[in-house]
């Protein structure tokens, strides 16, 4: 049923559709065009040689007066025949060979495989030449060439499916219940690997139609008194200037036959694969908040930032924060609370359809939502240092660790080649890159993990950064490496006066690297603090719970973990109201219908919540509930 | 040195040329064994096929002796080794030229129309691919993607003898601007290089631009833009070399049915190369001369895939240890 349903959704598309059609006409016509117009196709007329198109001949003679029309659609069933034939021994020899591994015992069938793969490398074309001098020329001989000289590539594709089918446990179950190897590949493996069979054939078949149009055209293939479209396309070469409808007939049947197979296969294929990503609609703004002042003197300032993806949904829903000179400004949230995505933001770096709109954002002064990148890009290419999460991907694996970094230097201060690595050296010792010297001419491949980090850590160096925006330095690192790169971001901000700005959704990380905290939850800041207060002052209920389920030395090991009951919403499912009401035990009907705005409440304090925990020196762990894991 | 670094056989790219030359060799091996294994495969005798039933026993006899096929299997095998190694390549039955003449005489203007065309497939296809992959990032401009695709598949599944009539008849027959036939000079060069570089282009640049599109979301691209580097340096010196490698490792294949391309391409333009000589071999039977011509097209597909290694192992290092 559903096997079914999926090839009737492949044929559904427009290309599809198309492809299947043109398909049936031209299998119609190879089985009733020499039926039909076989007499007319070889009806000589002397008297009517080369003549053009008229009503008679609608395509126009042949140097013999033969209308050429009805020779085109009789060839039809030769070379559809010829070709169906070659793929029939190209899929047959392809299964047998790919299968191999299944068939026979291990040592046969690796050199089978080995032998496959040496093949494999050889054109299909140059294939044929060389089965066709060993079969002779003729279509007989041609079909084994054609058909053999695809066995190749298909036998390659057999393994490689095979070999993933194999490895299931089905196929293990049925081996150790004694099942016979032929019975293992045509009852287990085959049905599982049959569609993508089908598609590669249908593609084949098309190659294999072309092949041989190719193999009669240089007069390997069908020979007079037979005809196939290769054949009359090499005539009808011979003769173009005399009459050049007699070659291109052939040529347009040949393209629309070979297309109509071909995208026949690749319409399958994607029907056999089909996705449709939707994304929802997505909850329209909150009330507008207020913009707090500008702050002087601070290295970023932003004021209702909002970042609208397509849907359109917003991932981050008016924040405004500053991060001051040398200020260590944490954010701290979970999965999908908008904390990376405000760090993009701010850094520039959300591409489009990402919108970003704010009433401030302004780094050292200047406005970076006036002006185009280009009159930024020195600013910020000196001035601020990106620190992505995983550090694997994060550098170019096709190019040198120390260029990369030197290339800060190139390309905003102008250095030459020699002294921006010399530069970049220095950096990479800076960041602790032991024999710094040799690790520059490495690729991050040579790398540990921790010392990628490091050296992006670096690369943020390469300028005079007031800012490095880390988005989840850690995560991506182990344990004891984690320590390690946390400790250099430290020591920068620390003796180098550099502000960071610290994305991480643990919450043990922000407090021990940072000042001050930003909490964030469902793309909104619900509660900001001194990183000092985070432990016992924290007035916010989502604050409270993220740090009680935060284990430490103190916690005790005989209870379960604490942890949050439910999950934060997506930014396509945002509940009225406050968005962490639904998982919040003080929660009341006034949470359930106002977003609380974010209030300041105290000196370097603002909160987002209805009903505040105020009594800093009572934990209560019951104030978010506790739930179990 | 007179003493090896010790693990020398330990590093990677030492061990990728290695595992990449025994790859080469064996394959050579197993190409020129085939070769010499094709003459024997032929039911009958290849002889009397070749020069006709009215030919005499002789004359039959005095080259099936020429070409020692009356001895021990193993010892002809022998004798083509050490043939192959002094460039004897046997005569042909028909002009009783020596078959390395002729491949001499006939391999440059193959080669030229292959290397021809292969620069412009790559020239063609490297810039068109990596803009349009540029051009449709992030699911953007769906319909330029839609129109660029459905060309590419339309064009690439034109196979080059058909395009040669139809450029044929457009540019020779019609305009008359370009000759059709023989190697003559520059402009003869036009039609069969256009026709040979059609189709693998439009495949490459699918290719590319699909790659393109993946690598431009990368992590690294990303930090490329954090580095402000302007927007050309970010895709052509951070993107497009990573985007290259994934395209060559899927189109080095392609590049070698280049090679055989030629074979086509050269009948209709009657080039005077080695496509020619193998289709007229075949058809007259000139088995010594099909025999060292299907060597020369081997060697050349393998020199490609050769090549293409060297070139992925250059731009991506990495490749050289990621496969075991």
């Amino acid at each position: 049923m559903a096997r079914g349903s999926r090839w009737s959704a492949a044929m559904r598309t427009p290309i599809g559709v198309c492809a299947g059609t043109v398909l049936l006409v031209v299998l119609v016509l190879a089985v009733l065009g020499p039926i039909v117009w076989s007499s007319r196709a070889s009806q000589a007329d002397v008297a009517a040689m080369l003549q053009g198109p008229s009503s008679d001949h609608w395509a126009g003679t042949d140097n013999l007066g033969r209308d050429i029309a009805a020779r085109v659609l009789v060839a039809t069933r030769l070379s559809i025949e010829l070709a169906l034939l070659a793929t029939a021994i190209t899929v047959t020899a392809g299964l047998v060979l790919g299968a191999a591994g299944v068939l026979v015992g291990r040592r046969v069938a690796r050199a089978v495989s080995a032998g496959v793969n040496i093949a494999v490398a050889f054109p299909a074309l140059l294939l044929a030449l060389f089965f066709a001098v060993i079969f002779g020329v003729g279509a007989q001989g041609g079909v084994l060439a054609i058909g053999l000289a695809g066995a190749p590539a298909f036998a390659r594709l057999t393994q490689t499916l095979v070999a993933g089918i194999e490895q299931r446990d089905f196929v293990a179950a049925a081996r150790i219940a004694g099942i016979g190897r032929v019975r293992v590949l045509v009852r287990h493996i085959l049905p599982n690997i049959a569609e993508a069979l089908v598609v590669n054939a249908a593609i084949g078949a098309g190659g294999a139609l072309l092949a041989f149009a190719g193999l009669s055209f240089l007069g390997l293939g069908v020979q007079a008194p037979d005809y196939d479209w290769g054949r009359l396309l090499g005539e009808g070469l011979a003769g173009i200037y005399d009459q050049p409808i007699a070659a291109l007939a052939p040529a347009v049947a040949v393209i629309i036959a070979g297309l109509a197979l071909n995208l026949f296969g690749e319409a399958l294929a994607k029907g056999f694969g089909l996705t449709t990503p939707r994304l929802k609609m997505g909850r329209p703004t909150p009330p507008p908040v207020h913009g707090a002042p500008a702050a002087d003197g601070a290295v970023l300032d932003v004021a209702d930032l909002v970042v609208t993806l397509p849907g359109p949904i917003q991932p981050v829903r008016g924040i405004d924060f500053s991060v001051g000179r040398g200020e260590s400004v944490g954010i701290v949230g979970e999965s999908g609370s908008g904390k990376s995505t405000t760090a993009l933001a701010v850094a520039r770096l959300l591409a489009e359809p990402a919108r970003v709109e704010a009433t401030r954002l302004s780094f050292l002064g200047n406005d970076l939502l006036t002006g185009s990148d280009r009159t930024h890009r020195r600013l910020l290419g000196t001035g601020l240092g990106v620190v992505f999460q995983d550090p694997m991907t994060s550098l170019n694996p096709t190019r040198r660790v120390g260029g990369q970094l030197a290339e800060v230097a190139r390309q905003h201060d102008g250095l030459s080649r020699r002294s921006a690595l010399a530069l970049a050296v220095e950096k990479l010792r800076a960041v602790r890159v032991p024999a710094a010297e040799r690790r520059a001419r490495q690729y991050p491949h040579e790398f540990s993990g921790g010392m990628r980090q490091r050296a992006m850590i670096g690369m943020g160096l390469m300028g005079r950064p007031a800012l490095i925006v880390a988005d989840e330095p850690t995560t991506a690192l182990d344990v004891t490496v984690q320590r390690q790169v946390l400790d250099l971001l430290g020591s920068i901000q620390r003796e180098d006066g550099v502000a960071l700005l610290l994305i991480s959704h643990d919450v043990a990380v922000v407090q021990q690297v940072c000042d001050r905290v930003l909490v964030m939850y469902a793309g909104r800041i619900v509660e900001e603090l001194p990183a000092a207060e985070l432990a016992v002052g924290a007035r916010h209920p989502y604050t409270r719970a993220l740090m009680a389920a935060a284990p430490d030395m103190d916690t005790d090991r005989d209870q379960p973990l604490a942890c949050i009951p439910g999950r934060a919403p997506g930014p396509e499912e945002l509940p009225e109201g406050c968005a962490f009401a639904p998982r919040c035990s003080r929660a009341s009907d006034v949470c359930r219908q106002e977003d609380p705005p974010l209030e300041s409440d105290g000196p370097g304090r603002r909160t987002a919540c209805w009903h505040p925990v105020i009594a800093p020196s009572i934990v209560d762990m019951e104030t978010a509930g506790q739930g179990h894991e | 040195m007179t003493n090896p670094t010790p693990g020398l056989l330990d590093r990677p790219t030492v061990r990728f040329a290695a595992r990449r030359l025994t790859r080469f060799a064996v394959s050579l091996w197993v190409l020129v064994t085939a070769s010499f294994l094709m003459l024997h495969l032929i039911p009958g005798d290849p002889i009397r096929a070749a020069l006709g039933m009215n030919a005499s026993q002789d004359l039959v006899n005095q080259r099936r002796q020429a070409l020692g096929l009356d001895d021990p299997l193993l010892l002809q095998y022998w004798d083509y080794l050490k043939g192959l190694f002094t460039g004897d390549l046997h005569t042909s039955l028909s002009s009783q030229l020596p078959v390395a003449q002729i491949i001499g005489e006939r391999l440059p203007a193959t080669l030229e129309l292959a290397v021809a065309a292969f620069a412009l497939a790559i020239v063609v296809a490297v810039p068109l691919g990596a803009v349009m992959g540029v051009i449709t990032r992030n699911g953007r401009a769906r319909r330029a993607e839609l129109v660029f695709t459905t060309a590419g598949v339309i064009v690439g599944a034109i196979p080059e003898f058909v395009l040669c009539v139809v450029l044929v008849w457009i540019l020779g027959v019609q305009l008359q601007w370009l000759p059709v036939a023989g190697k003559t000079g520059f402009a003869s060069f036009v039609l069969p290089v256009v026709a040979l570089a059609v189709g693998p282009a439009a495949i490459l640049s699918r290719i590319l631009r699909v790659e393109m599109v993946a690598v431009v979301g990368a992590d690294y691209v990303r930090t490329a833009r954090a580095k402000r580097l302007p927007a050309f340096a970010v895709y052509a010196k951070h993107a497009l070399p990573n985007a290259l490698t994934s395209t060559l490792t899927l189109g080095g294949l392609l590049l070698g049915t280049m090679v055989a391309g030629t074979v086509l391409v050269e009948n209709v333009f009657a080039w005077p190369g080695l496509g020619s000589t193998i289709v007229s071999s075949i058809l007259g039977k000139d088995y010594p001369v099909v025999q060292g011509v299907v060597l020369v097209y081997g060697v050349g597909v393998l020199a490609v895939n050769l090549l293409v290694d060297v070139a992925l192992a250059l731009l991506d290092p990495r490749s050289t240890i990621r496969e075991a």
